[in-house]
């Protein structure tokens, strides 16, 4: 009898805490398909929000995916060699290094963005591109990637592969294309999941280094909650959902299924 | 007829392998711990060398450095067939390597782990078949090739490991205690089909390993190694019989090592005396006897005698525990047909030429 009030008590806490988190999302959703949220969902159901949002703002939500893309090739490129070259490495420096690369996730994106825009913010050409965003995205999601690649290597006994194929006469590209990267593909696909989703997701540095003309699907969000109708924002709201919940969802299986393992 | 022919060439290419020279070659950490003091060995064409010691020796680290996979102490040498490859990586070596943990690719099937070696070689797909086939045959894999890594058993994983190494006709086969990971009866069986396989390829081979029933099993030589030191070289028999010291005598087969003085040839021990073989005296020696030398008489007509401690039951022997006849607890190993109880005072005879005296400091 005591056992089932303990565990009916914290069924409840449960729900009330999933609640806490789930009713803004559900009343934001359903915001941005009313067609006078005032009056309340009576009104009627629409999707003119939807289209008003993606007539308008279609350009940042292009920018969004096509930034995140970039970054991800940036991280993929970049990343994966240099975690292959960290693990097997070893040693004193290769944590130093490791320690650098990581440093963005504690430092505040305004701050990493100030840095970014002392730094070049006098190159013009570069200061105005979409590639200065992609830089900033890429410094801020690298730890990501390095980190969950990392982590597989550790899993799979990189080191052990690495030697074992360097025995049968693989040079370190060659071992790295035909065994490493392989075997680290579930560590390589949950980072990129997660380096998707940030850059997706990413507000603060993304804020302070856009122009006019380089704004991402977040920047916009906060345009047009500073700007526009309710229903609009909301249903921006929504698209950003809909683009993101299913990254969401594949990573915590991805995560799973190595759990499981 | 012809491919027959074949075959006979890939066997005889094998039995090439290389004449390995290890020339001083030690290993300094950089955080300051020597792992191998400087070290020289010759190790024959063709010959299997057995490098054996208790872990933290080592024994890997000298491996690891004929391999390629670390770099030895300036002034270190390694020569193949008196090339000297010091400089150059494992890859650049042409070395067939199995390592403790296997390391077999869990992206590639049994055939794919065995061919991959092949393939770096550039060797055609209809080559490479070839050679694949013949190596799943010889290490008993048939039927397996099309298996991922994680559904093989322990022992099929370890073929897979030693079939891949041999795949690419290596100068020198390197093992890294290849048998650890496998439970004790697996490990027994294959360490009789790893010594079959060893002489049939007829490969130069080193074996790194810890357990010294698989090094007087598969070495045509043995080295001892302790605390990043060689202790002991020589064949089994030799190691065995005529250990150089005390570590090696106990670490290789089980040994009573008695100390106790001796007067013109005879250790005198509490329980009477015992003849060495040697003239002259010593206030103490070190005596080393192994347990199936051992045997036992009656007690009145022993110049040796001891009183039964206890009698363990072994299957193919009993071992028996005898106290009083020296300082220390002596362990006999006798057949079970002979019968003694406990409490019994039994008469123990030892030939002079099975007692090996060793040099008293160890």
């Amino acid at each position: 009898m005591r056992d089932r009030i303990i565990f009916a008590l914290q069924l409840l806490f449960t729900l009330i805490v999933a609640a806490f988190l789930a009713v803004p999302a559900a009343l934001s959703i359903a915001a941005g398909v009313t067609v006078n949220y005032f009056r309340g969902i009576q009104s009627g159901v629409t999707l003119q929000w939807v289209a008003q949002v993606l007539d308008l703002y279609a350009g940042t939500i292009m920018a969004s995916i096509a930034i995140a893309l970039g970054t991800l090739l940036v991280t993929l490129v970049v990343g994966v060699p240099a975690a292959y070259a960290l693990y097997v490495r070893g040693g004193r420096l290769a944590r130093l290094v490791e320690e650098i690369i990581t440093l963005p996730v504690a430092i505040p994106g305004l701050a990493l963005a100030l840095g970014l825009l002392l730094s070049y913010g006098g190159f013009g050409n570069f200061r105005r591109s979409w590639l200065f965003i992609l830089a900033g995205h890429v410094i801020f999601t690298m730890p990501f990637m390095v980190r969950s690649v990392m982590a597989i290597f550790a899993s799979i006994d990189v080191k052990s592969l690495d030697e074992g194929a360097a025995s049968l006469g693989a040079a370190p590209w060659r071992r790295f294309v035909d065994v490493i990267v392989p075997n680290a593909a579930p560590g390589i696909l949950a980072g990129s999941l997660m380096v998707v989703t940030l850059s997706l997701g990413e507000f603060n540095l993304t804020w302070m280094l856009h122009t006019p003309l380089t704004k991402t699907l977040p920047v916009g969000l906060a345009d047009s909650y500073a700007s526009m109708r309710l229903e609009v924002a909301s249903a921006y709201t929504l698209i950003f959902f809909v683009m993101i919940i299913p990254l969401l969802v594949a990573m915590q299986w991805i995560g799973e299924r190595g759990s499981a393992k | 007829m012809d491919r027959r022919e074949g075959e006979c060439e890939v066997t005889m290419m094998i039995r090439h392998g290389a004449a390995l020279k290890v020339e001083n070659c030690g290993k300094t950490f950089a955080d300051g711990t020597c792992a191998l003091a400087r070290a020289t060995l010759d190790i024959a064409q063709s010959e299997t060398l057995v490098l054996l010691g208790p872990s933290g020796c080592g024994k890997t680290t000298l491996l690891r450095i004929v391999a390629g996979l670390e770099m030895p102490d300036a002034g270190g040498r390694v020569l193949f067939d008196g090339k000297d490859l010091t400089r150059q990586p494992i890859e650049k070596r042409n070395v067939g390597m199995v390592f403790q943990s296997y390391a077999l690719f869990p992206n590639m099937t049994v055939a794919e782990n065995i061919g991959y070696g092949l393939r770096i070689r550039g060797v055609s797909r209809l080559e490479r078949a070839a050679r694949v086939a013949e190596l799943i045959t010889l290490t008993n894999l048939g039927g397996l090739e099309h298996r991922r890594i994680d559904q093989l058993s322990g022992g099929q994983r370890q073929r897979v490991a030693l079939a891949r190494a041999v795949a690419i006709r290596p100068s020198v086969l390197l093992l890294d205690e290849p048998l650890t990971a496998l439970d004790a009866a697996l490990r027994e069986r294959l360490r009789g089909e790893l010594n079959g396989l060893l002489r049939t390829l007829g490969i130069t081979a080193i074996y790194v390993t810890h357990d010294q029933a698989e090094a007087m099993e598969l070495g045509d030589r043995i080295v001892v190694m302790r605390k990043g030191a060689i202790a002991q070289v020589g064949t089994p028999r030799e190691i065995y019989f005529t250990p150089a010291d005390r570590f090696v005598a106990e670490f290789v087969g089980a040994a009573n090592i008695i100390e106790a003085p001796i007067e013109s040839g005879d250790l005198i021990l509490p329980g009477g005396r015992q003849p060495v073989g040697s003239t002259g005296s010593r206030a103490r020696a070190v005596a080393m006897v192994r347990p199936e030398t051992i045997r036992i008489v009656d007690a009145d007509k022993a110049s040796l005698t001891g009183i039964v401690d206890s009698i363990r039951f072994a299957g193919d022997r009993q071992r028996i525990i005898v106290r009083d006849a020296a300082a220390i607890p002596l362990a006999l190993d006798v057949p079970h047909t002979i019968h003694v109880r406990a409490g019994e005072r039994i008469g123990l005879s030892i030939a002079a030429d099975s007692i090996r005296l060793l040099p008293a400091e160890g």
